[in-house]
């Protein structure tokens, strides 16, 4: 099990974010955790990046214990993609994602392939913040690709996304699958791709739904 | 043992400062320049070295104790926490002593003077530490930054002690006992003095004591508090 | 450590030089505080030099608290907060980076302000040319300070009105030090013991931006 959780509560300003998840993901699955606004899907996926700390419970992801362990070598280990694109506004396309293979020791010379890959190829020279949401979801992607980390955690992926967008999306997670990587995405609603066949997890309330 | 200590804190306090009062007000003699003035010694010193010394160090130990991975706990948290507070009142009680003192003795009630500037400027940053902890919610988050903080203030007291050197303006040196090891204070003017300084540490922990005691009990009040939200949350999902 | 903060360092000059918020906001904001200054002072003591250095590091202390809330901005824009903290950075790395980065951008605004105490308050040029260093090295510290209690005051409630309550108690020694040392540069005057305040507090910040921006990042 590359993700196992024990009655996680995640606590913030007084408020349970997580109230007692249990959870297990195998290796390299694909995981949709789906459930209503408030219900506690982008919290979990935080806990999985090792981006919030267990208030108590237990739990373990990528070999990390989420208690005693090293949050930040976790960090290392997954992939992020929040709702709200994820860059400094004031660099263009190309030197954000240079910053970022830069810090992680990846070769520079995988950025520009990435950017093509998610059709981003004709902007690398423009400022992060003229580009569209959308655009933004995509450069998101560019990141990951060149981080290539071991557990995806994508945040809402589809919204802001065109229909080519989603297609384009569900092709780089077949990709991503192949690879042997694990990805959780968040989502309202379960995935529509039946080729994928991911496992639903259903949240409420702070915790998952097993009923 | 500790509980019957804990128990006599209260009472040796009340007892090492009311004979402070009264060696101070009545037995020892006037002094020849300061007359009466003299007494402020039996009080502001040792207010002074608590709000500088006592409460600052309590706080900055607790401080590097919650940070120090081995002895992290939020009862850490609390003693530098209690600490500050108790500091704040100490600090002001610092300024206002020094101030009665100040009038009679240099003509004005502030001067701007190193050792005072730079006391009232410690009295900010105990302030500030209150601040920075009410501007954080969460129990960790403000644990760990007011640490740094308090930590951050440490380096702020020795420029405080050598400042009176460099600085060389109103307010005086060591004068009770000087960097040579000499003792200018004698006989009863002495006792008293040294039992200000007994009298006022020790209600430094008395009221540390209490104030801990308080946090322990809103702490226990919060954690029924989030019981009932975590259990409020997960009936959202019923 | 080295290579993550000459990555940061040049991540934020290269915003800055885009963003131009150190031009157009942060520069005038100086400049017109130090008009301002002096016509507080009034006609007569506008233009007495004596002032010089007090009212240049009053301002700057000013200007820094922009400038320190401007570095941390940069860090807390929707979302890019939480891709960063997946990249896994060295703390230590990113203090120092953050701390160069703005220790550049505070040299440039003093260059612009003493030049502007030189001109408006009638500060003797020559003094202010042997003052340099101990100016530098005093707003180096200022950065490395500032680039420490910007990271505390980020992510609670109104951090833009809690960092001058924390930042200012903690400056007020450097710029007691950086007054005098100015002043003894133009009228003369014993200098060391401005220096032994400076180059502690150097050290100390360093030490403990090394040591614990970690425990920062980390809340």
């Amino acid at each position: 099990m590359v993700v196992r959780l024990v009655n996680a509560v995640v606590m913030s300003r007084g408020f349970p974010l997580l109230s007692g998840v249990d959870l297990e993901i195998e290796r390299g699955s694909l995981n949709v955790v789906v459930g209503a606004n408030g219900a506690g899907k982008t919290s979990l996926l935080r806990l999985l990046g090792g981006l919030d700390s267990l208030t108590s419970g237990a739990g373990h992801v990528a070999g990390v214990d989420l208690v005693e362990g090293d949050l930040r070598l976790l960090r290392r280990r997954v992939g992020w993609l929040g709702h709200e694109g994820s860059f400094y506004a004031d660099l263009s396309v190309r030197e954000n994602l240079t910053f970022a293979a830069r810090a992680l020791l990846r070769p520079v010379d995988d950025v520009v392939p990435a950017l093509e890959r998610v059709g981003l190829g004709h902007r690398v020279d423009t400022i992060t913040k003229q580009l569209s949401a959308g655009q933004r979801r995509r450069l998101g992607l560019a990141w990951l690709l060149v981080r290539r980390p071991e557990i995806w955690l994508l945040d809402e992926p589809y919204a802001s996304l065109d229909d080519a967008g989603r297609a384009f999306f569900d092709d780089l997670l077949r990709d991503v699958l192949q690879g042997g990587a694990t990805v959780v995405v968040s989502a309202h609603d379960p995935l529509r791709s039946k080729e994928l066949r991911p496992r639903t997890v259903r949240m409420a309330g702070g915790r998952v739904d097993n009923s | 043992m500790i509980k019957f200590t804990q128990r006599l804190l209260g009472p040796v306090t009340l007892a090492c400062l009311a004979a402070t009062f009264v060696l101070g007000l009545w037995v020892t003699p006037e002094d020849r320049t300061q007359k009466n003035l003299v007494r402020l010694l039996y009080v502001h010193p040792p207010i002074a070295w608590v709000a500088l010394y006592v409460s600052f160090g309590t706080a900055t130990i607790a401080s590097c104790l919650y940070l120090w991975k081995r002895t992290r706990s939020m009862n850490m948290d609390r003693i530098a926490h209690c600490s500050m507070e108790v500091s704040a009142v100490f600090i002001v009680l610092t300024l206002i002593t020094g101030s009665i003192w100040g009038r009679p003795t240099w003509g004005v009630w502030w001067a701007w003077d190193a050792r005072l500037t730079s006391t009232a400027i410690l009295g900010v940053f105990a302030l500030a530490y209150l601040a920075l902890r009410r501007a954080n919610d969460d129990p960790v988050v403000r644990a760990r930054r007011s640490a740094v903080f308090a930590i951050l203030t440490a380096i702020n007291v020795p420029i405080i002690h050598f400042s009176v050197v460099w600085w060389k303006t109103l307010h005086q040196g060591a004068s009770v006992l000087t960097s040579t090891g000499q003792l200018n204070v004698h006989g009863s003017m002495l006792l008293a003095m040294l039992l200000g300084f007994v009298g006022f540490t020790l209600l430094f922990f008395w009221l540390l004591r209490e104030r801990y005691r308080l946090e322990v009990k809103r702490d226990v009040a919060s954690a029924a508090t989030l019981d009932e939200a975590l259990s409020l949350r997960r009936r959202e999902g019923v | 450590m080295i290579r993550v903060a000459r990555i940061v360092a040049v991540k934020d000059l290269r915003i800055e030089v885009r963003s131009r918020v150190l031009l157009w906001q942060v520069l005038p904001f100086g400049v017109i505080a130090l008009l301002l200054s002096g016509l507080a002072l009034g006609p007569t003591q506008a233009g007495n030099s004596s002032a010089g250095p007090g009212l240049f590091y009053l301002v700057t202390l000013f200007v820094t608290l922009l400038m320190i809330n401007r570095s941390q901005a940069i860090e807390n824009a929707p979302g890019t907060r939480a891709s960063v903290a997946t990249l896994g950075l060295d703390p230590a790395g990113v203090f120092l980076g953050k701390a160069f980065a703005l220790t550049v951008e505070l040299w440039i605004t003093g260059l612009v302000l003493l030049a502007g105490s030189v001109l408006v308050l009638h500060t003797a040029l020559i003094g202010t040319v042997e003052a340099l260093p101990s100016i530098l090295v005093t707003l180096t510290t200022l950065a490395l300070a500032g680039t420490l209690y910007g990271a505390l005051t980020q992510g609670g409630d109104g951090p833009a009105t809690l960092l001058p309550v924390l930042t200012l108690p903690a400056f007020a020694p450097l710029l007691i030090a950086g007054e005098r040392s100015y002043s003894a540069a133009l009228h003369g005057g014993a200098l060391w013991e401005w220096w032994v305040i400076v180059v502690v507090a150097l050290v100390a910040y360093t030490a403990v931006g090394i040591l614990l921006y970690g425990v920062l990042e980390e809340s």
